[in-house]
Order: C-alpha cells, then structure tokens, then sequence
C-alpha cells in the first residue's frame, strides 16, 4: 500500500512540470497554429472556421475540412517575409557576438574577483531588472538622439563636429539588444567560471602555458557550457524582437518581430500573423534540437 | 641492481660542506597583508634528494611550495634552483613541475592529452610525444586508460595521471603537494613506495608537503618541521624522531612523554632534572649544555619506558609509582596510560610480540614505569 502511494506521489510529482508544458506550451502552439491554417474573415474572432467543440463532432471535422495551407504559401510567395526572417536572424548573430564579446569579459572579471565583493557585482548585473524593460528602452532614445546625451558629450568634448545619426539604425538596435540581453549571456558564463577549478590553470601555467595560452586551453573550454546556453539565451528573444527595433530602429529595419505585429495589429489578419509565429518558432526550435541531440550523444559516448 | 636501501643509507649530500644545494632558499619572507606565511626561512635542498616539508595547516609549507613553483612572489630573500636566481621567473619557465592536491587534472582531454599537455607546450615533435606518452602510461600502469577522461578514473588513477603529467616533461625539482592527501589508507601506504621507487629511477629532487608524519618520515630523505613560517628542524626522520632539538618538534612528531624540571647537578655526562610536580628525578645524558638550577625540558617516548609490577632496582631516579589507568590496545602494540599520585598521566607502549602473555597487566593495577638514562632526550629549546 505505501509503495503504492510512494509510486503515485512519485508520479504526480514528475507529471507536474510535463501539466506546465502542456498547459502553457502546447495548447498555446496548438491555437496559434490551427488560426494559422484559418482564413482572414471581417469578424469576431477575425477568422474562420471557428472550431466549436460544442457543436458536436460533425461539425468540428467540418471545421477541419476547411483548413488551409494558403497563409504559409503566402509567407514563401512575397520576398518580404522571408527577408524578415534573414534580417532578423542575421541582426540576431550579430547582437549575439557583440553581446558575447562584451559579456565574456565581465563574467571572468566578476569570477575572478575577491569573493567578498562577487554578491555585490552579481547584484549589480541583476539591477537594471528593478527597472522596466520598455522605460529602459525608451531611455536609449534620451541617450541615442542627435540632441542626445550621447551626441552632446562628444560635441563638448570636441569629438565630433556633427551630431552622429545613430537612433532608427541598426547600430542603434544593435546597441539596445546588447544593452537588455547582456545579463543574460554574463550570468550563465559567470556561474560556469566560477565553478571553474583555479588550480587547473595554474597546473597549466605550470606545464608551460603563458597565462594567454591557459586562458584559451583550459579556461575557455571549461566556460563552454556557459557561453552556449547564454548565446542561446540572447539569441532566441532577439530574433522575434519588436520593442527594440520598433523603438530605436528605422522605418527601414525589416525584423520579423515588427513584421508580426502589423500583420497582428495593422492588418487584422491573425491567420498570416500566426503563420508567421509558427515558422519563427520552428526556425529557432529545429537547430536548437538538433544542436543538443548532438550534444547528448557526444556526451554518451564518452561513457 | 643494488636495492634502494643501499643507496638510500649512503645519500647524505648534506653531510658534506663541499656539496652545493640544488634548490637554495635564501631569507625567504612572505606576507599577505599583516599575516607573514614563510618568515626568513633559509633552507638547502640537495640534488636527487626526497625532501618533505611537515607542519600543520597554516605553518605556511604550501606557501614555500607555491614560492617555489612560482605561483607566489617572496615579499623579501630569494630561492635559486640550480644556481640560477629565480626571481621574476614566471611559473611557466621554471624547471620546476607541481602535483596539484587536488590533482588539477584537465577535465576536457582524456588521460593521453592531458600527459601531453605539457610536451605540446614546448614544441616538441609529435612522435616524440607520443612515444613520451606511452612511456609514462607505462611508468604508472595506466595504458588502458589511455582514452579516458579523469572523471571515468578512481582516485589513485587520477593520482597516477597527475604524476605522470608532471614528470613527463623530466623537470629537473618534482613539487608535490600533499600527494597522498586524498587517497585512503591502504593505498596511501602503498603509493608511497611507488613514489619513492619513481623517484629512485627518474633521479629527481621531489619536495613534498604533507602534514601527515607518517608519509614524510617513510618517504623522505630529509624532513623540515615548520611551524608559524619558520624552520624548526631539518633531519634525517630518525634524527627528528629520537633527537628533536626542541619541545615543539618532540611534541609535534609522534607520541611523547614531556617533563619539565629544574637542573639539580651536571655531572660526569649526566643531568639530574627535579621534576616537582611529579615528584620525579630524572637522570639522562647531558647532550646539550646546561647550568645547575636552569629550566628544562626532557621528552621521551612511550616505547621506551618500561612497565612492571615490581619496585626496580632505583625507585630514586627514573621511576614512578601509579595505577594503570587506561589500556589502548593496537594489534601490533600496547599503549598503557598510568596515572601517578597527582593524576598525571605516563604512556608506555610495549609490543605484543608473543601472543599471549602470562599474568598481564590490567586496569586499575599498580605499575612502576622506569627507563634507562640514555632513553629520552634532555631539551633546552
């Protein structure tokens, strides 16, 4: 009887975080998806069929018979969405190794700084979080115009003669997703640092590396883990990113996140919105897996 | 082949003044901050010799390790191995290799690359390397585990990795830091033969810090007892076990029965200590010099006192009167607490060499402990 009660505790204990999945993972993508097969429609909700699934069976599978692939031969006929979707991405790598290039040293600094004072650089890195996303973002435009505080500093400091045009660029954006990700990529890092062994690179210096040398053979290995779930992390929200480009980018930047929201909000046409949503999360979820099932067999055959 | 034990007896560079120290450590001082870890130590450690550094944690036996490796900068002095100063000398071109305690071995390359490691450093051809590889998988038994990655290997093979990681580049000083710190006994005991066998067949200096005795009396040719920075004893393990040359490294090496009393009379190569508080007279050989009514210490080990139920033939010197209080009883040997009238406590050891003995002795009853007058060591320091 106790192994009995055992076993179901066991189980209702595994099966909560799969109920979570399922309840704000699935059904979700499971909505968006079947609108994304639905046809624009001028009514409430803006698309049809409606599935009913009080109406019995029957009609439910009418419902069904009436889907489409349209919206998704749509998205592969007109250029825009999939220059939307490159851009995005290739604004995304970029930010990313920005973000890195920026981040990886601030994480080894906080690692290897004295222990009494890493809560309070750690701390540091997690403030900007108390303040608002958006009023954060907004905050840049102060900074980032040609009357800006930016502009203004280099003037007085006789850098520059004219203001930069930087705000509505892609540096401008560029700027803004380093600035709001850049916790994100410093924290994984950070944690994979510091459980890092210091003996190991000085056993290193010891057999002959320069500290260069230990830092590129041991150190940089051993934060691997770190670097790629912080890449990840930067990553996939900046490639369905709207408020930043919205914001800081121009008329003229193509992100498929802004993309999104006027086929959403602009045109009323949920169905394409929602095809566009399904193809963004595929682009994005298919290399993720296919990356960490190659990781998992590397590691299985080390054992 | 001569066996190691031959070689050993007769290995005493520093016997011999026209012998020049291999690694020289000239009024070392090392501070962190107000705390001064190696406070003006000199010491000469000699060509192919297993030398141990011995205290406890914090005498600052690492740090003196670490100074050597390079991993630290005396605050003032200097250390010269092989005759050349090695201040400013970073610890990647020292001739010097260190065993990590922890190991410090690579997680990310397998056992190979991480013996490699050090040979591809410094450029060396890669059949070279290979071959190096192999010999030194060899040297510690470890060929099959050439592919694996450290944390696939028990805790002696990882110990074997590091040391063969270390020697591979043939450094000319082999620094080990509590070696056998993590290993259990039973193959603590019998790595340190095959440290030493190593040692004997590479021909190299190897300075170990360990705060076990045991280890450092077995292994080492020479041993330094360091306490709070400072030197306190450099000797053979059997001059620093039956003639420590101060209160501290008697106390500190093995188990020992310390007296204090006063010097009563000097006389024909004898010293007569009062010991007042137990109501003792102590006769022994006067080995170091020492005026009447001066203070004194007088150390002697369980081992070498004496246990009877008779009265000897002195009651007067050497002896005492008291009930054995407690038996600890070892296999190989006995250790018998007897508490004298003002409830000190003696220690006697005796070896159970004859599996049993008639009568013996047992709780609670009234012993004389006695022991020769050459059996302990008069102290002065």
């Amino acid at each position: 009887m106790q192994k009995l009660i055992a076993s179901v505790t066991s189980r209702l204990v595994i099966s909560i975080p799969y109920l979570w999945l399922l309840v704000f993972f699935l059904i979700p993508f499971i909505i968006v998806f079947k609108i994304s097969l639905s046809e624009v429609a001028m009514a409430i909700p803006p698309y049809t069929p409606v599935v009913d699934i009080t109406a019995g069976i029957k009609s439910v599978f009418n419902s069904i018979s009436q889907f489409s692939w349209d919206n998704y031969v749509w998205l592969v006929e007109d250029p825009l969405y999939y220059k939307a979707y490159i851009s995005s991405l290739v604004i995304a790598i970029v930010s990313t190794f920005l973000t890195l290039i920026i981040g990886y040293p601030i994480a080894y600094g906080m690692a290897r700084a004295p222990a009494t004072i890493r809560p309070t650089l750690l701390m540091l890195v997690i403030l900007p979080f108390w303040t608002s996303f958006l009023i954060r973002v907004y905050a840049w435009i102060g900074i980032l115009k040609p009357e800006g505080l930016l502009n203004q500093f280099l003037m007085w400091a006789n850098v520059i003669d004219t203001p930069l045009n930087i705000l509505n660029t892609n540096t401008a954006i560029f700027i803004g997703i380093v600035y709001s990700y850049l916790p994100f990529l410093v924290l994984p890092i950070y944690s994979a640092l510091e459980k890092m062994d210091y003996s190991l690179v000085e056993a290193a210096e010891d057999l002959g590396c320069t500290p260069l040398m230990a830092f590129w053979k041991i150190t940089f290995p051993l934060s691997m883990p770190g670097v790629i779930a912080g890449c990840f992390l930067v990553f996939i929200p900046a490639t369905g990113e709207f408020v930043i480009p919205d914001l800081l980018g121009g008329s003229s930047t193509l992100m498929i996140g802004k993309t999104l929201w006027s086929e959403f909000f602009s045109n009323r046409d949920w169905p394409v919105s929602s095809a566009v949503a399904v193809i963004l999360l595929l682009l994005l979820v298919v290399p993720i897996v296919l990356f960490q099932r190659s990781e998992a067999k590397a590691q299985e055959s080390e054992k | 082949m001569k066996s190691l034990g031959s070689f050993r007896r007769k290995f005493a560079p520093w016997n011999d003044p026209e012998a020049k120290p291999f690694i020289a450590i000239e009024n070392v001082t090392k501070r962190f901050g107000d705390f001064t870890a190696v406070d003006d130590l000199s010491l000469n450690i000699y060509n192919r010799e297993f030398f141990a550094l011995l205290g406890a944690s914090g005498c600052g036996k690492s740090t003196l390790l670490r100074m050597l490796a390079g991993f630290e900068t005396p605050t003032s002095g200097r250390i010269l191995i092989d005759g050349q100063d090695m201040s400013g000398i970073p610890p990647y071109k020292r001739p010097v290799n260190m065993m990590f305690q922890s190991y410090a071995l690579f997680p990310h390359m397998t056992v190979e690359a991480n013996i490699a490691f050090g040979l591809k450093q410094d450029g060396m051809p890669k059949n070279e390397i290979e071959a190096r590889v192999a010999e030194m998988l060899k040297l510690v038994k470890l060929e099959q585990f050439a592919k694996r990655k450290p944390h696939q290997l028990s805790g002696g093979q990882r110990q074997r990795v590091a040391l063969a990681r270390c020697v591979a580049k043939r450094p000319k000083v082999l620094l080990l830091d509590e070696p056998l710190g993590a290993l259990d006994k039973k193959l603590r005991e019998e790595t340190q033969f095959e440290l030493m066998d190593l040692q004997m067949k590479l021909g190299l200096t190897f300075v170990v810090v360990t705060h076990d005795q045991e280890e450092a009396m077995t292994m080492s040719d020479r041993i330094a007892v360091m306490d709070k920075g400072k030197v306190k004893q450099v000797a053979t393990p059997a001059e620093v076990y039956e003639a420590p040359n101060s209160k501290f490294v008697a106390d500190f090496i093995g188990n020992v029965n310390m007296f204090e009393g006063t010097a009563a009379a000097v006389e024909n190569g004898k010293i007569d200590i009062d010991v007042a508080a137990d109501k003792m007279t102590i006769r022994t050989d006067a080995t170091r010099n020492c005026s009447v009514g001066q203070t004194v210490g007088f150390a002697i080990r369980p081992e070498k006192i004496r246990l009877s139920r008779k009265e000897p033939a002195n009651p007067a010197v050497n002896a005492a009167y008291g009930e054995l209080y407690d038996i600890a009883y070892f296999g190989d040997m006995t250790v018998f607490h007897v508490r004298l009238e003002n409830g000190r406590i003696i220690k006697a050891a005796s070896l159970n060499a004859v599996r049993t003995v008639e009568d013996p002795l047992g709780y609670e009853d009234m012993v004389w402990v006695n022991f020769d007058t050459d059996a302990g060591i008069l102290l002065t320091a």
